[in-house]
């Protein structure tokens, strides 16, 4: 089956991420698929890669950009949750006058349709929120 | 829309106090363009999100509470309240301000979007869906 | 047709679970994840709710949750099925829909 999965709280906060990934894994340890996942509200904080937790956490942040890297895993991050929280790409950074982006490795910025087309197009969508 | 699958947006939480109901908004009126069946459901503090007379003046935020009429233009006509929130709240539909849509199959009529509905009707309404997003 | 619901906060200061509870249809279910565990508790002001619902629903709690949380096993409702993220996963292709109660 397609998997639709959506973060909608910031890590380390909530457990939100947490459970989203752990389920991630699990849907594909079974043979499931996983397109995409989508950060929305606070979860668009998850793509940061100033994130730098304490050595003895998980960061949260590269075990969803390494999951996506070996599963082939479409991180979309809602543009307009994320520009209103500081999450910014290269393109967007420049566009805005900003002197830095901080969009991680697999991570990518677009628009609140992703979303719609996985409902469309996916068998289940599971969110994980607050 | 044969291929049209059954979308229901789900609002169980007050406006401003966090941003879930802005946002939540801000789906559903992008979901509009994807020619979906578009439903919304208003229960527990979600009910809050439809009271007239919002003014948020004296706190520097939007007030949003003015989009929710705009989106009978958006063919997005169905927005589901349920009875049982409201009287627990101590509120009854006439606290909510009014929302329409123009029925282009009956003259343009303009037809309440906000139908009041028990929780057993609710229950009813989500099982009926292929996908529920809650916010 | 039937919807599997995830309710993910703690019954005692949140209204989730009850609203769940008060939706869901007979052959539903409602998985408890996160905080939403601690509505497994035997003994508690909501487990009679819980125990009544379970006639016509089956309930499932995330496992590692409970563990990570120290809910005492003897002191779960038996009629709340333990499951790992796997069993999240069967469950959630098992039924038409997931609905969370967020």
């Amino acid at each position: 089956m397609k998997f639709g999965i959506v973060v909608s709280e910031g890590p380390y906060t909530h457990q939100a991420a947490d459970t989203a990934y752990h389920f991630a894994k699990a849907a594909l340890d079974k043979g499931h698929e996983v397109p995409r996942v989508f950060f929305y509200h606070d979860g668009v904080n998850v793509s940061s890669s100033l994130t730098v937790p304490p050595q003895d956490e998980r960061h949260i942040q590269k075990n969803w950009s390494t999951l996506a890297s070996e599963n082939e895993i479409d991180l979309v991050v809602c543009i307009a949750a994320a520009q209103r929280r500081g999450i910014l790409d290269e393109n967007e950074a420049k566009r805005q006058g900003k002197d830095a982006a901080n969009l991680a490795e697999g991570f990518r910025i677009s628009g609140l349709g992703q979303l719609i087309e996985m409902g469309i197009e996916y068998d289940r969508m599971v969110m994980f929120g607050d | 829309m044969p291929d049209a699958k059954k979308f229901l947006y789900v609002n169980r939480k007050a406006p401003y106090g966090t941003i879930y109901a802005l946002e939540s908004l801000e789906v559903v009126l992008i979901a509009a363009a994807f020619e979906q069946d578009v439903s919304l459901a208003f229960l527990d503090d979600g009910v809050f999100q439809l009271t007239k007379d919002q003014n948020t003046d004296g706190i520097g935020v939007k007030n949003f509470s003015p989009t929710f009429r705009a989106l009978g233009d958006y063919e997005v006509t169905k927005l589901f309240v349920e009875k049982e929130s409201l009287e627990e709240r101590g509120l009854d539909p006439s606290d909510l301000q009014e929302i329409t849509w123009e029925d282009e199959d009956a003259d343009w009529e303009e037809k309440p979007s906000i139908r009041i509905v028990s929780r057993a009707e609710m229950a009813d309404i989500m099982a009926d869906q292929d996908v529920v997003l809650s916010f | 047709m039937s919807t599997l619901h995830t309710v993910n906060k703690s019954p005692f200061g949140d209204g989730a679970l009850l609203s769940c509870i008060e939706h869901c249809k007979p052959g539903d279910g409602v998985l408890l994840i996160e905080d939403g565990v601690y509505g497994a508790l035997s003994g508690s002001a909501i487990s009679d709710a819980v125990v009544a619902r379970a006639a016509d629903v089956t309930f499932y709690l995330l496992e590692g949750d409970a563990k990570a949380r120290g809910l005492p096993e003897g002191k779960l409702l038996g009629q709340v099925t333990p499951v790992g993220y796997d069993g999240f996963v069967d469950l959630v292709t098992e039924h038409d829909r997931s609905q969370s109660w967020l």
